[in-house]
């Protein structure tokens, strides 16, 4: 029963906040909506039992990633936007035909998979970590490796360059 | 109602993907653009632990922190190459990135 409210307030929260970030005009408001929007999926986490990927989640991106945004919109000083005349066909086709695929997406999901129960586990860091470093150790190291890139890519993209 | 199932966290995964969709084709400041990639790769990671917690497996929540990685590292190197595309052009509009157009 527990499980039911929250999941249906915080699945309604979620999607309230990504539909906002869409609505609003000004990026900030957008990148705010954002974090609302992950901290809502990390208590998802937390209701199926994911312990450790819902503190991942509030770390990595309600914290380090959307600071970056939230930087990015600030040193761009982005103002907001306006709807150019593509977009807005795609407001009036695009929105509806979603709707109407979520929809059947929805409908197909009850009928075919009926009720597929939640198991009853606990992903907690200790089993991950066991995970992570065991069975895949070597894409964990790969990841490494395409952090140290991007973080690279990152800083001679933003670097100015000398003339 | 009833009981929650693996399938009300999908219906709330596709509905994520599905507003992430209409972000990146109906939006035009490429910031909204890269927030709304982050929703999708979010409504993924909502259905690999659904998954992972239905069949009862760890490997989906092992993936999702995968993921969760490469996403850190796309937001990382598209917003540098955003503020150098700022630098050059005083623009974030995506339709006025067109330098590879003809």
């Amino acid at each position: 029963m527990m499980h039911t409210v929250l999941f249906i307030i915080f699945a309604v929260v979620c999607v309230a906040a990504a539909i906002n970030l869409l609505a609003q005009r000004h990026p900030i408001n957008s990148a705010l909506s954002l974090i609302v929007v992950m901290g809502s999926l990390a208590l998802l986490y937390l209701l199926l039992g994911a312990e450790f990927v819902a503190a991942v989640q509030i770390i990595i991106y309600a914290g380090a990633i959307m600071v970056l945004f939230v930087f990015t919109i600030m040193l761009l000083n982005a103002g907001e936007e306006e709807l150019s005349k593509s977009s807005r066909v795609a407001i009036v086709f695009g929105v509806p035909a979603v709707a109407v695929i979520v929809a059947a997406l929805a409908y197909i999901l009850s009928r075919g998979a009926g009720t597929a129960a939640l198991g009853d586990f606990i992903g907690g860091p200790k089993e991950i970590g066991r995970l992570l470093f065991r069975d895949f150790l070597l894409p964990f190291e790969v990841t490494s490796v395409l952090i140290l890139i991007a973080i690279m890519g990152a800083v001679v993209l933003a670097r100015r360059e000398e003339r | 109602m009833g009981e929650i199932s693996t399938i009300h966290y999908l219906v709330v995964a596709a509905a994520l993907f599905a507003i992430g969709t209409i972000g990146v084709l109906t939006r035009r400041n490429v910031v909204i653009i890269l927030m709304s990639i982050e929703l999708i790769l979010n409504a993924v990671n909502l259905n690999l632990v659904a998954f992972s917690r239905m069949h009862g497996q760890l490997p989906g929540q092992v993936f999702s922190i995968f993921i969760i990685t490469d996403a850190a590292a796309e937001a990382a190197v598209g917003l540098g190459i955003l503020i150098a595309f700022f630098r050059n052009k005083e623009t974030i509009n995506a339709d006025e990135v067109d330098l590879l157009k003809w």
